[in-house]
C-alpha cells in the first residue's frame, strides 16, 4: 500500500537576547559552569521572576514575519515536572494563551512552493544542561551527574506547525527557511551544532486518501539539518515496513542516531505526563499593546523570500539566490555589492569557494575574516585583469588566514598579473623573434599557434602576464 | 520603664534626643530575649553580632548626624521564611536545615538601609502553613499570655515576640491570616498590607497569588511606621504594584466620626467565641458611640472562600515548594537514581502538614480535576472581590474579629486540620481579594486572653483602614503586657 507521511515539526529558538528570559544574567553561550548564575535562574527559595521585555518583543516580531495573529491577551503557565537541570521543578511556559497564533510559512524544496502552517510560537525559559560522568555519559549508567545553570533561563521560542510537511525534504527546506527568518530577524544565532536551534519532529503515515491520522512517534536529537531529512527518512520506511507487514506503530519518543543512521526508542520509560499547568501567579498576564506590535511591524528588516526575489532581479540564479539566504551568506553579499562587486561574481564567490571554506571549517559567515570590501576588492582585480581566476582562488585563502587585504596578499606572494602593455610588449616581441617559424604558419592561417605562443611569453614571464593580454598583442603584431 | 517597653516611637525619639543609643536598646531587648525565650521559643535564630554591629553602626551614624529614618537604630524581628544573607533561613523545615541564604530579600535590603537592627529570625509553622506554630520543625512557640496556649500562626514567632518585648516590631508574613490571627491571639497589631505594595522578593514562597509581608508591631502607629519602611515598588517583583497610594499616616488622629462601618454578617455570629463576640460588639457600640455610621453588610461567598483558599494556596504551594529537592541546596537523602533521591529526601525534609496540602494541591491541578477544583476555585474567587466591591460601594470600611476564638491550646487541633483551618475564617476573605487588613487588641476574654478587633478596607486603603485601627485601639484603651514581659512573670 502507498502511505502518505503527515509531519509536524517543533522548533525550539534560543534568543540572544542580552540578559535571561526572568532575570538580568548575561544569556551568552560558553562562559565557566554556573558563571552566569543568580538566584532567579538558579531557583534559589524566595527569588521571583521577572520578564524579558525585548524577548517579548523578538517574539512577537517572528510571529509577525510568520503570519501569525498577536494576540492581545496572553499568559505564562507553569509547566510543572521534576527534573534535575530544571531549577524550579516547573519551567514557566505558555499554554492556551500563547502570543502569537496561527501563522504560515511558505517553504520550497526545490518541487515547487508549499505552505506549512504555523499553530503557535510561544516564550518559555530553558532549562540547565547537565553533564552525566561515567559509563557511557548516558544517564542509565551514570555515576553521577553535574549540572551548569549558564544556560537555565535563557529566552526560548518555540515554534510549533501544522501537520502539513509530506516529506523528509519538505522538514528541512521548512527548518531551513524558518531558521533564515531567525537569521534575518536577528534574534538568535541560530546555531544547530550548538544548540541554540533545534528541532522535534511528529511522524505517523496515513494510507493515501485517508483523512484519519495515523500513529503518531516524536523524533528527537537531530543535530543538523541533514539529520532532520535523513532521521524523518529513515522513520517513514520504518514505519511502511511495519504497516507492509501488518504490525502496530508504538507511539513513543525515538532518537535519532547519526552514527548509525536509524532512529532508536528512548530509554528512559514512557509514561504519559501530566504538567498540572496553571497560571504563573508571579507574573501578570501580558497585555500586547497593539502601538508596539505596529513599531515592530513596520521595523521589520527584508525577510528571507523577498531578499531572494530581489537577488533574482540582480540576475542571480534562483538557486544561487537560494543558498546565500540559507545559508547565512546574504549579509556578505550584500556588503560585498555595496562595496562595488559585481553581484553575479560575488554570488560565485560565496555559493562556491566561500562556502566551502565553511563547510570545511564549521566557521559561520560572521566569524570569518573576510568582508565585503575585501571580496569586492578581489572580485575588481579579477575584473580588471590584476589576477587569474587560480591566483584568486590562493588569495582568497590567505584573505581567509587573516594575512590581510587581496592586494596586499597578491602583491607578497607575487601573484599579480603583469597587464601593463608596455611592459608586456618587449617579451612578446622577443617570443615572436624566436619562433619565425611558428609567426609565419598563423599568418597561412593556422591560427591555433596563437595559443602556443601566449604559453611561450607566459613562461617567459612566469606566469604573471595576463593570458588576454598576451594573446592580443601576439594578434596585433602577427596582423590577425 | 524597662527600655524594652518603648513603642518605636518613644525609642525613637530618645535616641535623637541622645537619651540613649542604639546598643542600649539592643542589649534591652535581648535581656527580655534572655528572660522569655525559654518559655516562649519565639526565635529560631539570634544573630547577636549581626545585631550588635549593626547597633554600632546605627549609634556611629547618629553621631555623624545621619538619620536613616524610623527604624534607625530600632532592633526588629524577622519570620524565618524571609532570606537573610550569611543567615540560616529555615522556614521552620527540615528541608532547609542549615540553608544560608545567598542574598537579601527586598524587605531585609529596605530595613538595612533604614538603619534598623535586625536581631534574628522567628520561627513559624513550616513554609507558613498553620495557625499555630505547632508545625515547626523546630519546636512550637507558647503564647506569652499562657504558655499552655498557642500563639497563633503561622507568624507566632514574630507576634510573640513583639507581645514581649523581645523586638520592638518584628515581619510576618499572612496568606490566609498569618499576621492578623497571631498578632490577635498575641495582644499585638498586625497588618496585611494591599497584595503588591510590599515586595515579594526574598520571600520564601507558600502560595504566591497570596503570600504579602507585613509588620507587626505594638502600637497602630509603631504598625504604620514598620509597614512604611519596607512598602513600596520593587522592580524585582513583577506583582509589585507601580502606582501611588495615600499616606498611611496622616489621618490616624483623625478619628471615625463620618466614616460608614460595615459589620460582615457572615463572619460575626455563628462559630464566634462568646468572650470574642463581646469584645467585639463593645468595640463596635464604641465605634458607633465615637460618630462612625455603622451599619450590617453581606459577603455572601464568604461561605465557600475557606473552600476556594484551601485548593487555591495548596496549588500553588505545589509548585512552589517543588524546588526543595536536595540537588542544589539543603540536605540530601541518597537514593538510587535522581529520582529516588529527590523522593526521598522530600519526604524526609517535609512535615506533615506541608506533605499534605502538596498533595492536595497536586490533586487539585491534576489533569481531569483542575477545572472542578482549582477552575472553581478562582471562580469563588472572583465572586469573594465582587461581594467585597458591593459592600465598600455602601461603606469604607469593615470589621470583623479577627480570629473567631482566643488563643487554643497546645494540641488541642494538631490532629483535626479541619478544626485548625477554621481558624483563618475571618482573615481568609482579604487575602483572594487582595486588599489590606489589620487586627488590633481590644480586650481580653474571660480566661485573660486577648481578643483582636480585625478592620479591612478596599485596595490600596491602609489610609482610612490605619486611621479606623488607630481610634479603635484609642477607644479600647488596651495597654497591658502580658505578665510574662515582666521579669515577675519570668520568674
Amino acid at each position: 500500500m502507498r502511505y502518505e507521511p503527515v509531519i509536524g515539526i517543533e522548533t525550539h529558538v534560543e534568543l540572544s537576547t542580552a540578559s535571561k528570559m526572568f532575570c538580568g544574567c548575561p544569556a551568552g553561550f560558553g562562559g565557566e559552569p554556573n558563571t552566569n548564575v543568580c538566584p532567579v535562574c538558579l531557583g534559589l527559595p524566595g527569588a521571583l521572576p521577572v520578564p524579558n521585555e525585548r524577548a517579548i518583543q523578538w517574539t512577537v516580531a517572528l510571529g509577525i514575519a510568520l503570519g501569525c495573529e498577536i494576540t492581545q491577551h496572553s499568559v505564562f503557565h507553569r509547566k510543572n515536572y521534576f527534573y534535575a537541570d530544571l531549577p524550579k521543578n516547573y519551567q514557566i511556559s505558555q499554554f492556551d494563551l500563547p502570543l502569537c497564533v496561527g501563522g504560515h510559512l511558505e517553504v520550497d524544496p526545490g518541487s515547487g512552493a508549499r505552505r506549512v502552517g504555523i499553530t503557535r510560537v510561544h516564550l518559555e525559559e530553558d532549562t540547565g544542561k547537565s553533564t552525566h560522568l561515567g559509563g557511557g555519559g548516558r544517564i542509565h549508567d551514570a555515576e553521577g551527574a553535574l549540572i551548569d545553570f549558564n544556560r537555565s533561563g535563557i529566552p526560548l521560542m518555540e515554534v510549533v506547525s501544522e501537520p502539513d510537511i509530506r516529506t523528509p525534504e519538505e522538514a528541512r527546506a521548512y527548518a531551513q527557511e524558518l531558521r533564515a527568518i531567525v537569521l534575518a530577524l536577528g534574534i538568535s544565532d541560530a546555531r544547530l551544532e550548538e544548540g541554540s536551534f533545534r528541532f522535534d519532529a511528529n511522524v505517523s503515515l496515513r494510507p493515501e486518501g485517508d483523512e484519519a491520522l495515523g500513529v503518531k512517534v516524536e523524533v528527537k536529537n537531530m543535530n543538523s539539518m541533514r539529520s532532520l531529512q535523513r532521521a524523518l527518512a529513515f522513520e517513514i520506511d520504518r514505519q511502511t515496513a511495519l504497516l507492509d507487514d501488518g504490525e502496530p506503530i508504538a507511539q513513543e519518543t525515538r532518537h535519532w542516531d547519526e552514527e548509525a543512521g536509524r532512529t532508536q526508542p528512548g530509554r528512559s520509560k514512557e509514561e504519559s505526563s501530566d504538567y498540572r499547568y496553571f497560571p504563573e501567579p508571579d507574573l501578570v498576564p501580558l497585555q500586547t499593546n497593539p502601538d508596539v506590535v505596529e513599531r515592530i511591524r513596520s521595523g521589520l528588516p527584508e525577510l528571507p523570500a523577498l531578499r531572494r526575489a530581489r537577488y533574482v532581479t540582480l540576475g542571480i540564479e534562483p538557486t544561487a539566490a537560494a543558498t546565500l539566504v540559507a545559508g547565512d551568506l546574504a549579509n556578505l553579499f550584500d556588503a560585498t555589492v555595496a562595496a562595488g562587486g559585481d553581484p553575479r561574481a560575488a554570488a560565485n564567490w560565496l555559493t562556491g569557494e566561500v562556502a566551502a571554506h565553511l563547510n570545511r571549517t564549521g566557521a559561520a559567515p560572521a566569524d570569518i575574516s573576510l568582508d565585503g570590501a575585501s571580496l569586492a576588492e578581489l572580485i575588481g582585480m579579477v575584473g580588471g585583469g590584476d589576477l587569474s581566476a587560480t591566483a584568486a582562488k590562493e588569495v582568497l585563502i590567505g584573505v581567509l588566514a587573516g594575512e590581510g587585504s587581496p592586494r596586499e596578499i597578491a602583491t607578497t606572494r607575487d601573484l599579480l598579473q603583469v597587464s601593463d602593455e608596455s611592459a608586456l610588449g618587449p617579451e612578446v616581441d622577443s617570443v615572436l623573434a624566436a619562433h619565425p617559424d611558428e609567426v609565419g604558419r598563423i599568418r597561412e592561417g593556422e591560427e591555433r599557434l596563437v595559443g602556443f605562443l601566449v604559453g611561450q611569453v607566459m613562461k617567459a614571464t612566469g606566469g604573471k602576464a595576463d593570458p588576454r593580454l598576451v594573446d592580443r598583442l601576439i594578434r596585433e603584431r602577427v596582423g590577425l | 520603664m524597662d527600655l524594652a517597653d518603648l513603642t518605636i516611637a518613644e525609642a525613637g525619639a530618645r535616641l535623637r534626643s541622645g537619651d540613649l543609643t542604639a546598643v542600649d536598646l539592643l542589649a534591652a531587648v535581648r535581656r527580655r530575649v534572655s528572660m522569655t525565650e525559654a518559655i516562649l521559643h519565639a526565635y529560631l535564630t539570634i544573630d547577636a553580632d549581626g545585631a550588635t554591629a549593626a547597633a554600632v553602626e546605627a549609634d556611629a551614624a547618629f553621631s555623624r548626624g545621619e538619620d536613616r529614618g524610623p527604624l534607625h537604630g530600632i532592633p526588629i524581628a524577622l519570620k524565618d521564611n524571609m532570606v537573610t544573607r550569611g543567615i540560616e533561613t529555615t522556614c521552620s523545615s527540615r528541608i532547609l536545615a542549615g540553608y544560608i541564604p545567598p542574598y537579601d530579600a527586598t524587605v531585609v535590603e529596605r530595613l538595612k538601609t533604614g538603619g534598623a537592627v535586625i536581631l534574628g529570625k522567628t520561627n513559624l509553622d513550616e513554609f507558613a502553613m498553620g495557625s499555630s506554630t505547632e508545625n515547626s520543625a523546630y519546636g512550637t512557640t507558647r503564647n506569652p499570655w499562657n504558655p499552655d496556649r498557642v500563639p497563633g500562626g503561622s507568624s507566632g514567632g514574630s507576634a510573640a515576640a513583639v507581645a514581649v518585648g523581645s523586638a520592638f516590631g518584628a515581619f510576618g508574613s499572612d496568606t490566609g491570616g498569618s499576621i492578623r490571627q497571631p498578632a490577635s491571639l498575641c495582644g499585638v497589631v498586625g497588618m496585611k498590607p494591599t497584595y503588591g505594595l510590599v515586595s515579594r522578593y526574598g520571600l520564601i514562597a507558600f502560595a504566591s497569588s497570596l503570600d504579602q509581608i507585613g509588620p507587626i508591631g505594638r502600637t497602630v502607629a509603631d504598625t504604620v511606621t514598620l509597614f512604611e519602611a519596607v512598602a513600596g515598588h520593587d522592580p524585582a517583583d513583577a506583582t509589585s504594584f507601580r502606582g501611588s497610594y495615600p499616606d498611611p499616616r496622616v489621618d490616624l488622629d483623625k478619628g471615625v466620626k463620618g466614616l460608614r462601618i460595615g459589620i460582615v454578617r457572615e463572619l460575626s455570629g455563628d462559630g464566634i467565641q462568646p468572650g470574642v463576640a463581646a469584645a467585639f460588639q463593645a468595640t463596635v457600640d464604641r465605634l458607633d458611640a465615637a460618630g462612625a455610621a455603622v451599619k450590617e453588610v453581606s459577603l455572601p461567598s464568604t461561605e465557600f472562600a475557606l473552600s476556594a483558599y484551601y485548593l487555591i494556596a495548596p496549588a500553588e504551594c505545589s509548585a512552589n515548594l517543588a524546588r526543595f529537592d536536595g540537588v542544589r541546596y539543603g540536605p540530601r537523602v541518597d537514593g538510587d537514581s535522581v529520582e529516588a533521591m529527590m523522593s526521598a529526601t522530600r519526604r524526609d525534609g517535609f512535615g506533615p502538614e506541608v506533605t499534605r496540602r502538596i498533595l492536595l494541591g497536586t490533586y487539585a491541578l491534576s489533569a481531569g480535576y483542575y477545572d472542578a477544583f482549582y477552575g472553581q476555585a478562582q471562580k469563588v474567587r472572583t465572586l469573594v472581590m465582587e461581594d467585597f466591591k458591593k459592600a465598600y460601594a455602601e461603606v469604607d470600611v469593615l470589621v470583623t474579629p479577627t480570629s473567631p476564638t482566643t488563643a487554643f491550646e497546645v494540641g488541642e487541633r494538631a490532629d483535626d486540620p479541619l478544626a485548625m483551618y477554621l481558624s483563618d475564617i475571618c482573615t481568609i476573605p482579604s487575602n483572594l481579594s487582595g486588599d489590606p487588613a489589620v487586627s488590633v487588641p481590644v480586650g481580653l476574654d474571660e480566661d485573660g486572653l486577648p481578643v483582636g478587633f480585625q478592620v479591612l478596607a478596599p485596595a490600596l486603603g491602609e489610609a482610612v483602614m490605619f486611621r479606623v485601627a488607630a481610634e479603635v485601639e484609642r477607644l479600647s484603651g488596651f495597654d497591658i503586657r502580658p505578665e510574662l514581659a515582666s521579669s515577675e512573670g519570668a520568674r
